[in-house]
């Protein structure tokens, strides 16, 4: 799918390129334009119906076999929900909790994998492993290593005398573990995105500061810092607009409990689609849609102002 | 006019873009034995039919005994079995086969309320002219008609309580009595707790979720002995649970054991099979649950079948202590879409599975915790201690179907709301009242007169 939609765009791209030297008589690309027409046609069937079909669905009442038109009233259930707004305003927590987390760890753990130190390709390719793992996978493991009684965590606290919390069974607790359990899993991209932004930063700059005697907090502050601001703005997009939409992990460690204490907009809308509500599910996409919208698009136009 | 036909093409084609992969995503986790298909339509000697089962190991042991037995019955016949997930997951997947028209020619699902939601009436065979009809137990029969009144479901399995399973030794020990009120439950439940010994009195499990609807569920029979019209009115949207002082009890109940501190102190993260084995081997006193789940005692305490009984959950008045029962959680279903052949072969399927044959064949494989749903059927005499119980119950005319068999109407988050509570999260009157939002979905999107 992804290669697929990036195929149109890299053309444009190209034929763009070539318009500046011929002006504005005639686009005429290197490419013909039938060629836009296979990706053109599995683009339209598998992408744009189903999204504006779904915003149709949003407006009924919808059992797969036949539907009702009911207006706003999915919506109206949608806010009014008790569950519904404990998953909105976690999805809002879960997103912002993992992305300023990423940010923070993922520039520090670059900092360090760009410094000399041992074993640095060793440690950088550590430190990216949990991003290749499955999430679902890491979901269970983490299930049964935070478990209260006999998982690994609060039995090895148990032996240095701490009594360990229920990581996912205390409700003020769950979202925040499973965040945490995200934040490892991912921050290793995070990282990667970091260590190609420090790595482009003229060392001239450093050196120079240096010379003027500089310590090592001001190059950071002064000079990394306003330089990363490219993989800063990449991180946080990224990571926010996974967190926004996040499901998997949730769903393999609490399945949104205990009751809805760690409910988000992606299992609230996986929960009434299994409960058979699909009209309802499928205002919830799209509510999930705008709020991804509303949130990423000023947030991209602010951190990449002044770039272009 | 022209809009809607372009929205309705709009919308065939993402169901049929979506139903594509939902499908291709369950074939590809059935098991391997489709190897009957290709023979099926070629000499005519013998007609392959398919059926679709759900896939937890107890009915998989009992699908194979069925079947077996059933093939050596009818040689002409060769069934093939097809596998789809329990819970939410399986009624989609039902959902959307129907819909797409790519149903097995038998399947297995509930009856009671979720049967109302795949719309038996257009999407599924009648089967009142065959024999065995007539024989079906009552509860059974009438929750497995669709709203015209006709029969759709065939039966497999037996009945089963929903109550507190107990272990009879603790309750020897303490020279404990079967209690017949809520009152009488707790005074019980604090001798457990004072004698110590680390036996908890009361068991929960809430890391498998299904298991905290038992207090609500169980309770039922209690409610309908008070309120004999509520199922009805419930329906129609004039009573519900945070107004009925019977009906809230349940949740009340829930937050009474909490409170009280009678709870296992695993009862956040523990599993079903963790409160069987607690139950059947003394560190649990008294666990609200599915009689059925009995069924899996011996795998998970050897030997301690019979160290397990069960009671209905008590209410307020001893007298009318009924037994909350599930006449079969599901049944045997004929699609529309099964015809000629396949459909006479799926028939006489479902006839085998209503002798008694079949329902021996049935029970090989897991020990019965209940009654037949065919009265053609008898149990053997060596049943458990639970089934004996359930029994009695059934006997003595003090088993009242679940409301989910007297009404459509039931809410999907009645497990997380119950959890709620049970983790203090939420008070009982609060989440009655939950529960009575979360219920008004389910009426609406069936389209049931009153709720709009």
């Amino acid at each position: 799918m992804a290669s697929t939609v990036s195929t149109p765009e890299a053309t444009r791209l190209a034929a763009s390129g070539t318009t500046t030297k011929t002006g504005r008589a005639r686009r005429k690309g290197p490419y013909p334009y039938w060629f836009l027409l296979a990706p053109g046609i599995i683009y339209l069937v598998f992408f744009v119906v189903p999204t504006l079909s779904s915003f149709y669905f949003s407006f009924t009442r919808w059992d797969l076999f036949t539907s009702r038109w009911i207006g706003l009233e999915n919506y109206r259930t949608f806010f009014a929900e008790q569950a519904l707004v404990i998953g909105l305003r976690n999805t809002v927590i879960y997103a912002v909790l993992t992305s300023g987390l990423k940010v923070v760890l993922g520039m520090a753990l670059a900092v360090l994998l760009t410094s000399k130190i041992i074993a640095r390709g060793y440690l950088r390719s550590v430190i990216f492993f949990p991003v290749l793992v499955s999430a679902i996978g890491v979901g269970i493991t983490f299930t049964i290593l935070m478990n209260p009684e006999k998982g690994l965590i609060n039995t090895s606290l148990a032996r240095v005398g701490i009594d360990g919390p229920g990581w996912l069974t205390n409700p003020s607790l769950a979202l925040v573990s499973v965040a945490l359990v995200d934040v490892w899993k991912g921050v290793g991209l995070a990282t990667v995105i970091y260590i190609a932004g420090l790595v482009s930063i003229a060392g001239e700059y450093n050196e120079a500061a240096q010379v003027d005697g500089a310590s090592r907090w001001q190059l950071f502050r002064t000079i990394t810092l306003p330089l990363a601001r490219p993989a800063t703005a990449s991180v946080i997009t990224l990571s926010l607009i996974g967190g926004l939409r996040s499901f998997d992990i949730i769903w393999a460690m609490t399945r949104g409990g205990p009751g809805f204490a760690s409910d988000v907009i992606g299992s609230v809308i996986y929960k009434q689609y299994q409960a058979g509500f699909y009209g309802l599910s499928t205002a919830g996409s799209v509510v999930l849609f705008l709020l991804v919208t509303v949130i990423v698009v000023p947030l991209t136009r602010w951190l990449n102002r002044g770039e272009d | 006019m022209t809009r809607t036909t372009a929205r309705r093409g709009l919308a065939a084609a993402a169901l049929v873009s979506a139903t594509a992969l939902v499908a291709a995503g369950c074939s590809a986790g059935s098991l391997g034995s489709s190897s009957g298909d290709a023979s099926g339509g070629g000499s005519g000697a013998t007609t392959t039919i398919t059926y679709l089962t759900p896939s937890d190991d107890t009915t998989v042991a009992q699908t194979k005994a069925l079947i077996t037995a059933f093939q050596s019955a009818n040689p002409g016949v060769t069934v093939s079995t097809d596998t789809r997930p329990g819970g939410a997951d399986g009624d989609n997947i039902i959902k959307t086969r129907l819909a797409t028209g790519d149903m097995a020619d038998v399947f297995v699902y509930n009856n009671g309320s979720l049967l109302q939601a795949i719309k038996p009436e257009q999407n599924l065979t009648a089967l009142d002219d065959q024999p065995w009809a007539s024989q079906l137990d009552d509860n059974f029969a009438a929750s497995s008609k669709g709203t015209d009144g006709k029969l759709y479901g065939g039966p497999i399995g037996t009945a089963f309580g929903g109550g507190v399973l107990y272990n009879i030794p603790v309750y020897k020990k303490l020279g404990l009595q079967i209690p017949k009120t809520w009152d009488e439950f707790m005074a019980n439940s604090k001798k457990i707790k004072d004698a110590g010994g680390g036996v908890a009195p009361v068991e929960q499990t809430y890391g498998e979720t299904w298991t905290s609807q038992l207090f609500v569920l169980g309770d039922y029979a209690n409610v309908e002995a008070a309120v004999p019209d509520f199922a009805t009115k419930y329906t129609a949207n004039q009573a519900n649970y945070a107004n009925t002082r019977q009906a809230l009890a349940g949740f009340q109940h829930i937050q009474e054991v909490k409170d009280a501190g009678l709870l296992n102190k695993d009862f956040a993260s523990a599993t079903l099979n963790d409160g069987m084995k607690a139950v059947a081997t003394g560190t649990a006193a008294q666990y609200p649950q599915l009689g059925g789940s009995a069924a899996n005692i011996e795998n998970l305490a050897p030997g301690k079948t019979n160290d397990v009984g069960l009671f209905a959950l008590p209410g307020d008045d001893a007298s009318k202590n009924n037994l909350t029962v599930w006449p079969g959680t599901s049944a045997l279903y004929i699609p529309k879409t099964t015809e000629g052949a396949k459909l006479d072969a799926a028939k006489k399927f479902i006839a085998f599975a209503a002798s008694q044959q079949g329902c021996e064949a049935t029970i090989q494989a897991s020990p019965p915790q209940g009654p037949f749903l065919s009265k053609a059927c008898t149990l053997p005499s060596d049943v458990s201690q639970v089934a004996k119980d359930t029994q009695a119950y059934f006997d003595a005319g003090h088993a009242t179907p679940a409301l989910e068999f007297k009404s459509p109407v039931k809410g999907p988050n009645l497990e997380q709301i119950c959890i709620q509570v049970g983790t203090g999260q939420e008070s009982a009157e609060k989440a009655a009242a939950l529960y009575d939002q979360d219920v008004k979905k389910q009426a609406q999107q069936l389209n049931l007169p009153g709720w709009d």
